[in-house]
């Protein structure tokens, strides 16, 4: 700043340096095996002993993979055919695979749930990849109502009119919007319960008998294996995101009613055990129902589970707009943004981007705690594994039965988990 | 003094000031918790005025503009913007922050959108401008800024200085009355304080009304029409910046400027 400091430099750089290449020492195959496996007493301690204990699952392991028999009709057949050598008996699987993956399903409306499950693909790119044509989003609504008539059956009524409920409930926001907001919202959930709850079922009563256009119904009680585990746990992932953000949101409400019905739900739901909720579901809700309802086991745990995972959900979101800095409200509020508009296009897509590690742990904990169904004699793949094995034929059979439907959780639950990397690496837009 | 505004000429032919009254600030009081954060704030400003409040930390300056759009709320008294007053009505709040820009200390641009986003969000979901639209006016005030080769970066990859300025863009893209801006610098390395001064510079030329709050004095006398010296909640004395450099009044305003400018 000042001219004194000019003079009394003693050194002025006339050319700046180029960039050299890094020593050999810095790169290379070596380096990283001295650095990452060797690099002191106790970590060359580590990698012996990792390396001796990969050597004896080897050993072990090995053989058991290699001696696999496929063909057999029983454990005993199996042992006939080792001769006392290890090996796995993987006949199981293939005696008993369309029990694990459809329960007691008839056997010849197997291809139901089968279109089912590729449509739920379909119907999920749209959400999962923005790669997917946006027009495949009206495949994703519609696809609910689909599945369920696809999976239970009946006549296509039921689900139509159910359908019709979320377009009554549109036409009535879009009517009331003249009169006000608040009235626009109130209706457009009011009017979709009113038709559910009054309408629909004597409709559906009266359009199946005048035009029984439909497939056969199958009861809940047949339902089981992945099937079941995919139903109740794609329906509560799905539901519980949305239900979990509105939660968060009202526990940071100005409102104080609208904040403590939701610090209630949630506080009162994390207090429960999820077991305890699914008695309820299964014990216990009849008697608050009106008498002669039969409301469906599988639809009374998914609700359950759903809500079970939202109060979790709940707490993950709310954690995500605690990490944005007040900045943002401010910036949005300054704008002229109204609350909305706010949280739908600033805040909410940054809290849920921070939130992704969270949520997605709750969906992988959500899916696998669907086992716990077993418990109200749903039969899911764990209460399967338990019925094949009182079976006398397989009796005594235990790795390789558990071992798939572990591999079978853990396809799942890391496909999820990569999902939300990639998902993370996408949304990443700070130093790209 | 800062040398930022050394270079800078700065043409005044469109600085007038209007008889119209933009501002209109009477016995505002406001409190957090039991501390009196703002005391009986009596304050007119009129259309094309260009105001640089400066004082201490914790005098209230930033509270004293963030009332006027409403990001604080005042308790007591009056704050009439454009002929609207600031009351918990929603309807008003919002009529006023769409007339009223603001740019922050920390810029507060949303890091998941790129530039262009940025400044087309607020056109499009609050005015109802159609999408090509926003996205011409948004490119007409990048250019302004002179970063529009920018434009679909995301803000995390752009310098302080070049982020402050679309800040400044993403407040004008709303076609404001008034700017606010809140220590619009004091954030920045002392390299890109220039080019954001430049910027408010510009604006000051065509005639903008604007309310600043900055320590940046080379600023305060090279545009403003006003200066604001507040300390303790309180306005301790206003002035013209040539008085008010030159020949201040009171013994804090005093201590104040020697301490700012005395190195």
């Amino acid at each position: 700043m000042s001219d004194t400091h000019s003079n009394t430099v003693a050194y002025v750089r006339k050319t700046m340096l180029t960039e050299q290449a890094p020593p050999s020492s810095q790169v290379g195959a070596v380096r990283w095996v001295r650095e990452n496996l060797f690099s002191g007493p106790l970590n060359t301690i580590l990698t012996l002993l990792g390396v001796l204990c990969v050597y004896y699952l080897g050993v072990h392991l090995g053989p058991w993979f290699a001696n696999s028999i496929w063909n057999a009709g029983s454990l005993s057949e199996c042992r006939e055919i080792l001769q006392g050598a290890s090996g796995a008996c993987w006949g199981v699987i293939k005696d008993r695979w369309h029990q694990l993956l459809f329960g007691f399903y008839p056997q010849d409306a197997y291809w139901r749930p089968t279109i089912a499950f590729f449509l739920m693909i379909v119907a999920m790119a749209p959400i999962l990849f923005d790669a997917v044509p946006r027009k495949v989003l009206w495949f994703s609504a519609v696809f609910p109502f689909l599945a369920f008539w696809l999976l239970w059956g009946g006549t296509i009524w039921l689900p139509l009119l159910a359908l019709a409920g979320f377009v009554i409930g549109y036409f009535a926001f879009t009517a009331l919007q003249k009169v006000s907001a608040l009235a626009a919202v109130i209706g457009a959930m009011v009017a979709p319960v009113l038709w559910w709850l009054f309408f629909a079922g004597p409709l559906d009563e009266v359009l199946s008998n005048a035009l029984p256009i439909g497939i056969k119904h199958i009861q809940s009680d047949e339902f089981g294996g992945f099937m079941i585990s995919i139903i109740i746990g794609v329906t509560g992932i799905a539901l519980s995101l949305p239900i979990g953000i509105l939660l968060a949101l009202g526990r940071q409400s100005d409102m104080p009613l609208v904040k403590w019905i939701c610090v209630g739900f949630i506080e009162f739901i994390r207090g429960v055990p999820l077991i305890t909720l699914l008695f309820t579901a299964s014990l216990l809700l009849n008697y608050f129902l009106p008498p002669g309802t039969n409301f469906d086991i599988v639809l009374r745990v998914i609700i359950m589970v759903t809500l079970f995972a939202a109060a979790y959900m709940a707490e993950v979101v709310r954690g995500g707009f605690a990490a944005l800095p007040r900045g943002q409200y401010e910036a949005a509020d300054a704008l002229g943004l109204d609350y909305w508009k706010a949280q739908r296009l600033i805040l909410l897509p940054q809290a849920l981007k921070i939130s992704i590690p969270g949520i997605v742990n709750t969906f992988i904990g959500l899916f696998k705690d669907t086992t716990l169904v077993v418990f109200i004699g749903i039969l899911d793949p764990i209460g399967l594994s338990n019925a094949i094995r009182a079976d006398s034929n397989w009796n005594g059979i235990v790795w390789e039965l558990y071992g798939f439907i572990a591999l079978c959780f853990f396809i799942f639950c890391f496909g999820m988990s990569r999902y939300s990397q990639y998902l993370e690496g996408k949304l990443k837009t700070d130093h790209r | 003094m800062t040398e930022a505004m050394a270079d800078r000429k700065v043409d005044r032919s469109h600085m007038q000031v209007s008889d119209e009254v933009a501002i209109q600030i009477s016995n505002m009081n406001k409190w957090y918790g039991t501390f009196h954060v703002l005391r009986d704030i009596d304050l007119t400003v009129n259309r094309g005025e260009r105001i640089v409040i400066a004082g201490p930390s914790g005098s209230g300056k930033s509270t004293l503009i963030r009332c006027i759009n409403r990001l604080e709320e005042h308790q007591a008294g009056q704050i009439i913007v454009d002929g609207t007053e600031l009351t918990s009505d929603l309807k008003n709040i919002d009529k006023v922050r769409s007339e009223v820009g603001m740019v922050f200390q920390h810029f507060n641009l949303f890091p998941h959108l790129t530039i262009l986003e940025n400044l087309t969000l607020a056109p499009i979901w609050v005015r109802k401008t159609p999408k090509k639209e926003a996205e011409e006016v948004a490119m007409h005030y990048l250019n302004k800024v002179k970063i529009p080769e920018q434009a679909h970066k995301y803000p995390g990859q752009l310098s302080g200085g070049q982020q402050q300025r679309v800040a400044i863009a993403r407040s004008l893209c709303m076609k404001p009355r008034i700017m606010l801006f809140d220590e619009p610098t004091s954030a920045l390395d002392p390299e890109m304080i220039k080019e954001v001064l430049d910027t408010m510079i510009e604006l000051a030329e065509e005639g903008m009304t604007m309310l600043c709050v900055t320590h940046e004095m080379g600023f305060a006398q090279a545009v403003a029409n006003r200066v604001i010296f507040m300390d303790q909640g309180q306005i301790v004395e206003q002035n013209n910046p040539h008085d008010f450099f030159n020949n201040p009044q009171s013994d804090r305003t005093k201590l104040f400027l020697s301490q700012i400018l005395g190195h």
